[in-house]
């Protein structure tokens, strides 16, 4: 028996150990992963002497709220490039492109799952595989030859080109034909005895019961949409559509010591932080879109 | 699967797929179509006609030294940055799988990388690593080490994999932390009465019970590096020095929009969707699960 009690306690002792170290490489980890952004939000409150000299400050300095208001009026004073676009016009573009993606992904995926699920038509299948082979057609994949689709129809530079094209999404359908599959037969029969048409079962049973997987997916969208690089950079060459991930990269260019890092620091904290919150905030229906959408 | 109860009718369907079918024809199929077609052809230096060349595209791009170099650039990078990107996710969540109480706590800390965009990514480890104003960047050149990533191209190589793989932990994280929590603790228990050491029990129990997850998350992590880092490279290096960080989706836009060589680029597309059909066949086959597109 004392052998037992023994042995239970350096067992017991033992897990604390490894649970103080479990800590330590998490606090240590999370610190790591912080530390480009620290660096960046540190960096946004100094003045652009002192960055572009290479004094790399640990702490704040006093020139935050200066950077800030200078990004997001003018977007610097843009010593290399003759014209800089302000944050706030480009945030307005990044925040429209990625709810308009979310929200036109959403509607018409909810629509043809629902088709797909609910409905006996000749050609279901067809219809089926045509959105399900999409998955292996990245728009990078397929850059050159749709760029020269937007071109003829006339739709580079506008919101619509930088948005439709991108609202096809394999996954979103799969992952809502996934979903009605688990509505049982009896509330359709239920509806149909009611007298219910396919319309109105769709807007008073299929979509309330889809509202937390919408949630989970506008997330997932919200983010896909906010952070496109290839797509506007080739979609767009007006700057008044500029987003503002394209943007932050257009200020560096080349990355010469002599930019404004100051304001360049500060538009990257704007641009950072509109998804991370919403990833933070959203956290549980972030979790459950992912994970849904990848299985 | 199929439902027993569902409704009548051709138009209301037909009507309702509409949307997703206009989008996915117009600007899914006919520019996949326009790739496969023009890789067939070439265009005259004027570009004023094209002619059929047969397979003469992609003779040319896969005898080109550049495009081995740049498939060779391609593996390297993306094998680096889901080695890299898993090996630390895999570390962190066992960590927190241990945290029992803080787990839900840290993976709030640790998941937001997720939402930062690749170029934006790439923009912060610039500031860190830049030969003059980052901080790593001086303390390099400080200690000796020439640092300047925009000459040589092994640290252009090794930048772009960090900031690639950095973005990539999160995603890693909470899929292998599901993983974890999700073997049964009473097996554990039992390893750890029959007196199998922790690092044993990892080995010998957890890690062939997350094996679903770890080669799901490869290929996750590899079309991850493959197609969704174009962002990362473009902010960073251009893809410089030389050719040293170009991959096969930035070759494509550099032939494609900047060189304006359209056949080239329209074969090395094709090459890169047969590549997409058979990693997305190898993830259907062997686990059964969707990529996300």
């Amino acid at each position: 028996m004392a052998d037992a009690a023994t042995l239970a306690a350096a067992s017991r002792r033992r897990q604390t150990r490894g649970r103080v170290l479990a800590y330590a490489a998490l606090v240590l980890g999370v610190l790591v992963f912080a530390f480009p952004i620290w660096m960046t939000l540190v960096g946004s409150t100094h003045d652009v002497g002192s960055l572009g000299r290479g004094d790399v400050p640990l702490w704040f300095g006093p020139h935050g709220a200066e950077n800030y208001a200078s990004a997001w009026t003018t977007g610097g004073a843009g010593t290399r490039n003759t014209f800089t676009v302000p944050a706030s016009a480009m945030l307005f573009n990044s925040a429209l492109m990625a709810v308009l993606i979310a929200v036109g992904k959403i509607a018409i995926s909810l629509l043809s799952a629902y088709a797909v699920v609910f409905f006996a038509f000749p050609g279901r299948m067809i219809a089926f595989w045509l959105i399900f082979i999409t998955l292996m057609l990245p728009v990078e994949v397929r850059i050159i030859p749709t760029f020269e689709v937007m071109v003829n129809m006339n739709l580079t530079n506008s919101m619509a080109g930088l948005t439709i094209p991108l609202m096809a999404s394999a996954t979103a359908t799969l992952l809502f034909r996934q979903f009605f599959l688990t509505i049982p037969d009896e509330y359709v029969e239920a509806a149909k005895m009611d007298g219910a048409g396919p319309l109105r079962f769709f807007r008073d049973v299929a979509l309330p019961l889809s509202v937390t997987n919408i949630a989970a997916l506008f997330v997932i969208l919200f983010i896909y949409g906010w952070n496109q690089y290839l797509w506007p950079l080739l979609m767009v060459n007006d700057r008044t559509l500029e987003t503002i991930v394209v943007g932050l990269t257009k200020m560096i260019g080349t990355g010469d010591s002599q930019n404004e890092w100051n304001t360049i620091m500060a538009t990257a904290m704007m641009a950072l932080l509109p998804p991370v919150l919403v990833v933070v905030l959203m956290q549980r229906w972030f979790i459950k879109g992912l994970t849904e959408t990848e299985k | 699967m199929q439902k027993k109860v569902i409704f009548r009718g051709v138009a209301l369907p037909v009507a309702l797929l509409l949307p997703q079918l206009l989008i996915t024809g117009i600007f899914f199929f006919w520019p996949a179509g326009q790739a496969v077609w023009s890789s067939f052809l070439r265009e005259d230096a004027f570009g004023l006609s094209r002619e059929f060349v047969g397979f003469e595209n992609f003779v040319d791009v896969l005898t080109d030294p550049n495009y081995l170099t740049v498939v060779w650039n391609t593996a390297v990078f993306s094998v680096s940055v889901a080695v890299l990107a898993m090996a630390v996710a895999l570390f962190l969540a066992v960590q927190a799988d241990k945290a029992i109480r803080a787990a839900t706590a840290f993976k709030t800390l640790l998941i937001w990388p997720y939402a930062v965009a690749p170029a934006v990514a790439a923009v912060l480890w610039l500031f860190l690593f830049h030969p003059q104003i980052g901080i790593f960047g001086r303390m390099l050149n400080n200690a000796g080490i020439m640092w300047d990533y925009k000459i040589n191209g092994g640290q252009a190589m090794t930048l772009v994999i960090i900031a690639a793989a950095w973005k990539q932990v999160s995603y890693n994280f909470i899929f292998f932390l599901a993983g974890l929590q999700s073997i049964p603790k009473n097996v554990l228990e039992a390893a750890a009465i029959d007196g199998a050491r922790p690092f044993r029990r990892f080995w010998t129990i957890i890690f062939p019970l997350i094996s679903p997850t770890t080669f799901f998350l490869l290929v996750v992590n590899l079309v991850y590096a493959f197609f969704d880092t174009f962002g990362t490279i473009h902010a960073l290096t251009q893809g410089g020095p030389g050719l040293s960080t170009t991959t096969l989706i930035y070759k494509v836009y550099v032939d494609g929009v900047q060189n304006l060589n359209f056949g080239s680029s329209a074969a090395q597309s094709v090459i890169l969707m047969v590549l997409v059909m058979a990693m997305t066949a190898i993830q259907f086959r062997f686990i059964e699960r969707k990529v996300h597109y």
